[in-house]
């Protein structure tokens, strides 16, 4: 698949705005020790909600007839594509009220109702990743998309990205974080784990040229070739879907991703948290972990191959 | 009504002929353009409803060659329509058809990713995603002769190996021609369930094949006299 890069921005900041939300409103619906202040609330706040409106807004820079994006929200019923948008337009009225109440320090009085609204938030957060998750795993097209793997990986990067955003503001404002670090650690693993699961599910092909052409051939163990695809120059098929990488350029950004995106975090943190104190290290991290989920991203697109490739001439996908 | 296409692999020459007659219908109908990029540079390109593919199948001597032409499937299960976030993309209830509305599109090209067939095309100018419309401004119009309210490719095809009809009339066109060869559907593995069938090209009479320079005695002789000769 052709990897747009409106796409693969959108998908990587949203993700990463709405894992920090929902690791913030998790903090606010059961502290794990720590209780921020308003200023940290609201700051982490804003982070996170320009981060999934800058995503929101370059998802619409590759739409061809962006005059009628208002009406991706309608078929909310069949399209994963309308429920991400529907329940996303639907999350700013509700964190504005979360943050409207926060600041008139409804919580004090409310105790119960503001952690029932934490726990909303956090829900429709993750809820939102999964919705993107599933625009692409849906499709039976695309099998290196058409698996679980593609939603769980979604959430987990996300909240990958947003918690060491969230580790990096509760660091910066000197909060007592031994706890938290421990689990973001933990977390990392879990989501290389989680990523490297998926390219282990995905390493064998599909479907074969067999299968697409299957009414040219009587027997099933026929052998079927391209011999002309028809067109002499390229079109929007071979545009979108004939995108072709070298497998060893391929290799090489998956291990920049896993590496650089996951390893190398890991041992920033480490070594933030346990050997050499530096805020330095730490947002190297944070912007050696966006750049390998870029990467990661670009993979996921440069990687899918759709089935259409078949009656072009892959012999599998 | 299922309103749909059979198309005759054994007929078919892969002569293009449907691919331009619906491209010269469909350019100046309701779903036109259909739009040309550098018509006449080095790289042309453009869009089209309906695209022919060659394959060769078997091996040597068993080998034969087979034009696929393939457009719209108009799938019973048709996951373009699921996809489409805009609801611009809508399969007619009356006879099947899958249509885009131009007014709603918003040219996300997700419907195109949800289509194993190739049938869906963006107009990279108009930014709208554009489709076989089985001739839809064609079939119904009533100023049409009666046995011309086909769709443009059916109309053309000089070997007549395309069919339209109603698959649930018994009576049909491509309902006879279905019946009669086991009409099959394409990669139905992925359970789109596509209305349009293909007839599969029927096995050849086996040819009974001879060594040319079977080796005996005499050709042996006659091979080393060359050698010596060429010596």
């Amino acid at each position: 698949m052709h990897p747009a890069f409106s796409v693969i921005f959108f998908t990587v900041t949203s993700g990463a705005g709405y894992g920090l939300i929902s690791l913030l409103s998790l903090f606010q619906f059961s502290h794990y020790g720590i209780f921020l202040d308003k200023s940290t609330f609201f700051i982490t706040a804003a982070i996170a909600i320009s981060l999934f409106t800058m995503g929101l807004i370059s998802s619409t820079f590759h739409l061809a007839n962006p005059k009628n994006a208002w009406r991706a929200f309608m078929r909310f019923r069949t399209s994963w594509l309308a429920r991400e948008g529907l329940l996303a337009i639907l999350f700013y009225p509700l964190i504005f009220l979360y943050l409207y109440l926060t600041y008139i320090d409804f919580q004090i009085e409310n105790f119960i109702l503001m952690q029932f609204l934490s726990f909303i938030i956090f829900t429709f957060a993750v809820v939102i990743i999964y919705c993107t998750g599933m625009i692409y795993a849906c499709l039976k097209t695309i099998p290196q998309w058409n698996t679980f793997w593609t939603p769980i990986n979604y959430i987990s990067i996300g909240i990958f990205l947003g918690g060491l955003i969230f580790f990096f503001i509760l660091d910066l404002y000197n909060y007592e974080v031994s706890l938290y670090k421990s689990y973001l650690l933990l977390f990392i693993v879990l989501a290389f784990v989680l990523k490297a699961l998926y390219y282990f599910s995905i390493r064998t092909p599909r479907h074969n040229i067999g299968q697409a052409t299957n009414a040219a051939i009587k027997l099933k163990d026929t052998k079927v070739r391209l011999l002309d695809v028809g067109h002499t120059g390229g079109t929007f098929l071979t545009d979108e879907f004939g995108y072709k990488v070298a497998e060893k350029k391929l290799f090489r950004v998956k291990l920049f991703s896993m590496i650089g995106g996951f390893l190398i975090p890991f041992l920033l943190i480490y070594i933030h948290s346990f050997i050499y104190e530096s805020l330095v290290i730490c947002f190297m991290a944070i912007f050696l972990a966006f750049l390998g989920m870029v990467a990661e991203r670009w993979l996921f697109f440069a990687q899918a191959k759709h089935v259409v490739n078949l009656y072009h001439g892959s012999q599998q996908v | 009504m299922r309103l749909g296409l059979v198309v005759d692999l054994d007929k078919c020459v892969g002569c293009n002929a449907c691919a331009i007659a619906c491209k010269q219908w469909n350019t100046s109908g309701t779903s036109g353009s259909l739009t040309d990029y550098r018509p006449y540079g080095p790289d042309p390109s453009g869009v089209f409803f309906n695209r022919i593919r060659h394959y060769e199948t078997g091996s040597y001597p068993e080998s034969k060659t087979v034009h696929f032409p393939m457009s719209c499937m108009h799938c019973e299960e048709a996951a373009c329509v699921t996809v489409c976030p805009t609801g611009a993309s809508y399969k007619r209830e009356e006879d099947g058809i899958v249509l885009v509305d131009p007014e709603k599109c918003m040219g996300c090209n997700y419907c195109a990713w949800a289509c194993p067939y190739g049938a869906r095309e963006l107009d990279r100018e108009e930014g709208i995603m554009k489709k076989c419309t089985l001739c839809v401004d064609r079939i119904y119009d009533e100023n049409l002769p009666k046995d011309e309210r086909k769709p443009a490719c059916v109309m053309t095809c000089p070997t007549t190996a395309r069919y339209f009809g109603d698959f649930d009339d018994p009576f049909s066109d491509v309902s006879i021609a279905s019946k009669k060869r086991e009409g099959q559907e394409l990669f139905s593995e992925l359970g789109y369930k596509p209305v349009n069938q293909y007839l599969s090209p029927r096995n050849k009479v086996e040819i009974n094949q001879h060594e040319v320079n079977e080796p005996n005695l005499v050709r042996k002789v006659k091979d080393w006299v060359n050698k010596v000769v060429e010596l």
